[in-house]
């Protein structure tokens, strides 16, 4: 057992854990933060998605030890029911979800590519951004007019804060 | 309310929860004192167990306890079920070998269940199931569907010999010889439908819970129909009798049939939860999935089809072997017989029709519906032999489908069904100016002078859905009824809970469930709340597969709702002081005709609870109604999809430029939901054709047993679709829906591969159409056309 001390949507966190326990064991086992979610073993799916300082990151490839003294941020940390983040908004606008399973993944995915891509970011963009996130349930098409809702969202709500 | 009732695109109820991450799947749920399943499974696709060594594992840290076939056996635990009975041509019943949870003595496919091991925390359990070890004598395995009925083939089951399960027909085999006997042209087309791992994106998972106290189990399972799980667990496997048996299907992450069928799983968990009194865990990961979950399609087809001269069709014939797998699974036997030949009419008036099918074990994974079960091979087999058919006589795909269309209504195929009602010339023409068939020649010029093939693929499906009336199904083999149930419970407050059979696994049912009560009662959608998933809430049900849910569980709320309605005339006549029949119920109000008489729906409600104005020896106090609905028919859905590709000559890459969908599902619930889910059934179906297969090597290994081996499709694999509707109301539902959730999958396939071969000027090209195979393929193509 190693301990760890990482800060998970704004509150720090300290525990024993196992060196080989992996960061989307530690948010659904250890902190019962179930929203991230684990859909292969072999890092292609994308349900398990999380920020880490700032950056998207597959959190069923990366230890949780690796993360100490880390930001992490998981589709729980990022709106309230009350108050949504415009890439959650836009997913329900558009429709973008079915079963949900791979919806908390694809939407921190969403941000992380706004993020690094602009608000103007293309269709075709977005899917080739989309790699390594994968969607049985909706064929694509409405997660795509999601994430570019989503991007204009995000620059406004930017735009707000300046 | 009609802004929120029926044909409104109302965004759904359920998204807050699964956008903010608060959906609870089954592996979200964690019950006090649970431990952990691990799974030994056989690393073989034949061999017999000389031995099962639990000595060390049993010795790890954590072990709670480690179970075999034997234990099971032991407890008088049954075998999995097959619960439909096809019988073969010569009239003898299928041939099943035994489907045990945990093996005895034998394991027949790669994945098959050895034993459980179950320890206190899941990496113990992990460690501790590597020490099991188990001593296999290894036989040689039966793998290729085309070669399994061979003689000195390896036997799967002592039970079906040959490895043949039944050798099943339909239709009229004279008829059929005597149309291609005179026929002017056949095309005959061999014809592999690949298989296909469903991989709904939450991975299978339950937990079973034991209560000393009352004797009572819980199992949470992956299901699409909670309660068939429990009457096979409680009638056929013998974990317990219905009354002791709870089980709770609660968010599901997608099932395209893959969570219809009962696991070894999970019925390992809840029988052993009882065995060591305390809850038991497991999660499938997804190799798992890939190697036990059913895998679906898997057919190798010969078909022909007899064309006169002028074009128009004489006859069908088709010869199928359909690999059922080492295991029968729930429904694998209906679904490449009566799922399947009663769909070869498409949507064609063929005078005769003869198919044969021969079920087949291999050592490999059970094979059972997948996203359109049968319906999606059928459509493959004659959308093919169509076009070809067509480019073959020198006719327009377009229009030789149009001469042979069926127009007249009701229609009776030679192949049991009788279609109800639809209009495919009106897909038919809304799909070709859509797509701009008209100018596909300058596209097709532009990509050429890019030095790149264009071509387009229709396919014009039809379904049967809503399935299905109990007595036909019955006539046909299946062990169940197939109706389904709905209960109203009105609040005093005229707030109502709806508590469906239906199960939704991302299909949206709290959306056009209430959007139904919406239409019927006049109550806003959120003062309707859906209970679904729970044997212990909703009395019974027969879940969510087949695009039954709108049609046949939605009818059955439209039947309760009724029943409410005329109820709440009577507590509003006697409110009123007026008679029955002068009551009026119209937007949420009761009215008595010829006065200005008044009530609210949440007024009458609270008067039907509080029962002071009325005689309870003629009306009964409260507000509850419930009915069991069983559909006259099946629905038919059907439509027209058009698709657009254009390959790279020097890489064999396909890229899905253009998909047109028309479809007609009748009267639209929920629009929005209703494209989305034909969104989805596209992208799986693009995905069948482009990169999807699952593939065993001689000795039975799958060797595409993840996602790094198994072609998904993902976002820049397929195009933003270009979908509309048309609509001829189903004549025998109530709301005149057809079903909508299985289109995609079924029309897309044959779409694609019409598209890539219509590029490649040549038919020599199977599915998945990878690029590898598309570049063998191009340096296959007639000279001229490769110019
Ligand atoms: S669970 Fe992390 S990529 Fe699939
Ligand atoms: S919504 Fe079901 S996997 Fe994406």
């Amino acid at each position: 057992m190693s301990s760890v001390t990482l800060t998970v949507n704004g509150r720090t966190v300290t525990a024993d854990v196992d060196p080989r326990t992996l960061l989307v064991d530690f948010l659904r086992t250890n902190l019962r933060l179930t929203g991230t979610h684990v859909g292969c073993d072999t890092s292609q799916c994308g349900a398990c998605v999380v920020h880490v300082d700032g950056r998207a990151i597959k959190s069923c490839t990366t230890l949780a030890l690796s993360c100490a003294g880390s930001q992490v941020t998981t589709i729980e940390g990022i709106g309230t029911a009350a108050k949504l983040h415009p890439m959650q908004e836009a997913f329900r606008e558009h429709h973008a979800l079915q079963c949900g399973f791979c919806t908390p993944g694809m939407i921190m995915a969403g941000i992380d590519l706004v993020n690094r891509k602009g608000a103007k970011v293309d269709e075709h963009t977005i899917r080739e951004e989309l790699e390594g996130n994968i969607c049985r349930c909706t064929g694509y098409h409405n997660i795509v007019r999601a994430i570019e809702t989503g991007a204009a969202g995000m620059a406004a709500m930017k735009q707000a804060a300046e | 309310m009609t802004d929120q009732g029926i044909g409104a695109s109302v965004k759904r109820k359920e998204d807050l929860r699964f956008i903010t991450g608060k959906g609870q799947y089954v592996d979200d749920i964690n019950r006090q004192g649970q431990s952990y399943a691990i799974f030994v499974r056989s690393p073989h696709a034949h061999a017999n167990i000389k031995g099962i060594d639990a000595k060390a594992a049993l010795a790890a840290p954590g072990v709670l306890a480690i179970f075999t076939g034997e234990d099971l056996a032991a407890d008088k635990i049954g075998g999995l079920i097959c619960g439909w009975m096809i019988h073969s041509k010569d009239g003898s019943p299928m041939k099943a070998g035994p489907h045990p949870a945990l093996a005895q003595g034998k394991v027949r496919y790669v994945g098959d269940h050895v034993a459980v091991v179950i320890a206190e925390t899941l990496d113990q359990a992990k460690d501790a199931a590597e020490k099991v070890a188990v001593d296999y004598d290894v036989l040689p395995a039966a793998v290729d569907p085309a070669k399994t009925q061979r003689s000195g083939q390896p036997q799967v089951h002592a039970e079906a010999p040959n490895n043949t399960v039944y050798q099943w027909h339909l239709g009229d085999k004279d008829a059929v010889d005597a149309a291609f006997a005179k026929a002017a042209h056949v095309t005959k087309l061999d014809i592999v439908n690949n298989r296909l791992v469903p991989n709904a994106m939450e991975p299978r998972a339950a937990i079973g819970e034991y209560d000393s106290g009352t004797d009572n189990l819980t199992l949470w399972t992956t299901s699409q129909n909670p309660h068939v799980a429990r009457l096979v667990l409680s009638a056929f496997v013998g974990i317990a009798p219905e009354h002791k048996l709870r089980v709770i299907a609660p968010d599901v992450g997608g099932g395209f049939g893959s969570k219809i069928f009962i696991y070894a799983e999970e019925t390992v968990c809840i029988w052993a939860a009882r065995k060591i009194n305390r809850p038991v865990k497991w999660t499938a990961d997804r190799s798992e999935a890939f190697y036990s979950d059913a895998h679906g399609r898997d057919h190798v087809t010969t078909a022909e089809l007899a064309v006169d001269k002028a074009g128009t069709i004489l006859a069908l014939r088709a010869n199928t072997k359909a690999n059922l797998g080492a295991y029968l699974s729930t429904f694998a036997s209906s679904v490449p017989t009566y799922l399947y030949a009663p769909l070869l009419s498409g949507q064609y008036n063929i005078p005769a029709i003869y198919c044969e099918v021969d079920g087949v074990y291999t050592n490999t994974t059970p094979v059972d519906a997948y996203r359109g079960a049968g319906r999606p091979e059928a459509t493959f087999v004659i959308e093919r032999l169509v076009e070809v058919a067509a480019r073959e006589t020198g006719r327009d795909p377009a229009e030789f489908r149009r001469q042979n269309f069926i127009t007249q209504f009701p229609h009776q195929t030679p192949v049991i069904m009788a279609y109800d009602t639809g209009d495919y010339a009106a897909c038919l023409d809304k799909a070709l100016a859509m797509a701009d068939y008209k100018t596909f020649g300058q596209r097709k010029a532009a990509s050429a002078a890019k030095g790149k093939l264009r071509g387009i693929g229709f396919s014009a499906y039809i379904e049967a859905c809503g399935i299905a009336p109990s007595r036909a199904v019955g006539s046909l083999g299946a062990g169940v009824g197939l109706w389904e149930s709905a209960e109203i419970r009105v609040n005093p407050v005229g707030t109502v809970e709806v508590l469906t059979g239906s199960h939704s696994h991302g299909q949206g049912h709290e959306t056009t469930m209430a959007q139904i009560i919406s239409s019927k009662l006049g109550v806003p959608i959120d003062s309707v709340s859906i209970v679904h998933g729970d044997t212990d809430k909703v009395q019974m049900g027969m879940g969510t597969y087949g695009s039954r849910s709108g049609a046949v569980g939605g009818s059955a709320i439209v039947k309760a709702a009724e029943k409410v309605i005329a109820k709440g005339k009577r507590v509003a006549a006697a409110c009123m002081e007026v008679e029955e029949d002068q009551v009026d119920f119209e937007a949420g109000e009761f009215s008595a005709r010829g006065t200005n008489k008044k009530m609210t729906f949440g007024e009458v409600a609270l008067q039907a609870y509080v029962a002071h104005k009325f005689d309870p020896e003629k009306i009964e106090p409260g507000l509850k109604e419930t009915s069991f609905y069983d559909p006259k028919n099946f629905t038919f859905p059907s439509g027209v999809h058009i698709a657009e590709v254009e390959i790279d000559m020097a890489t064999g890459v396909t890229k899905v430029d253009r998909w047109t969908a028309v479809d007609d599902f009748g009267v639209l619930i929920n629009p929005m939901i209703v494209e989305g889910q034909v969104h989805g059934g596209i992208a799986q179906g693009v995905g069948q054709a482009l990169l999807e297969g699952a593939r065993y090597d001689e000795t039975g290994q799958l060797v595409t047993a993840s996602f790094m081996d198994y072609g998904m499709p993902r976002a820049a694999d397929v195009p933003s679709f270009n979908v509309a509707m048309t609509n001829t109301p189903c004549p025998s539902n109530p709301l005149g829906v057809k079903g909508c959730g299985e289109a995609g999958a079924i029309a897309a396939p044959a779409a694609m591969v019409n598209a890539i071969t219509n590029a490649l000027g040549h038919e020599g090209i199977a599915m998945p159409a990878t690029p590898q195979a598309v570049w063998r393929a191009i340096q296959k193509m007639p000279r001229k056309a490769a110019e």
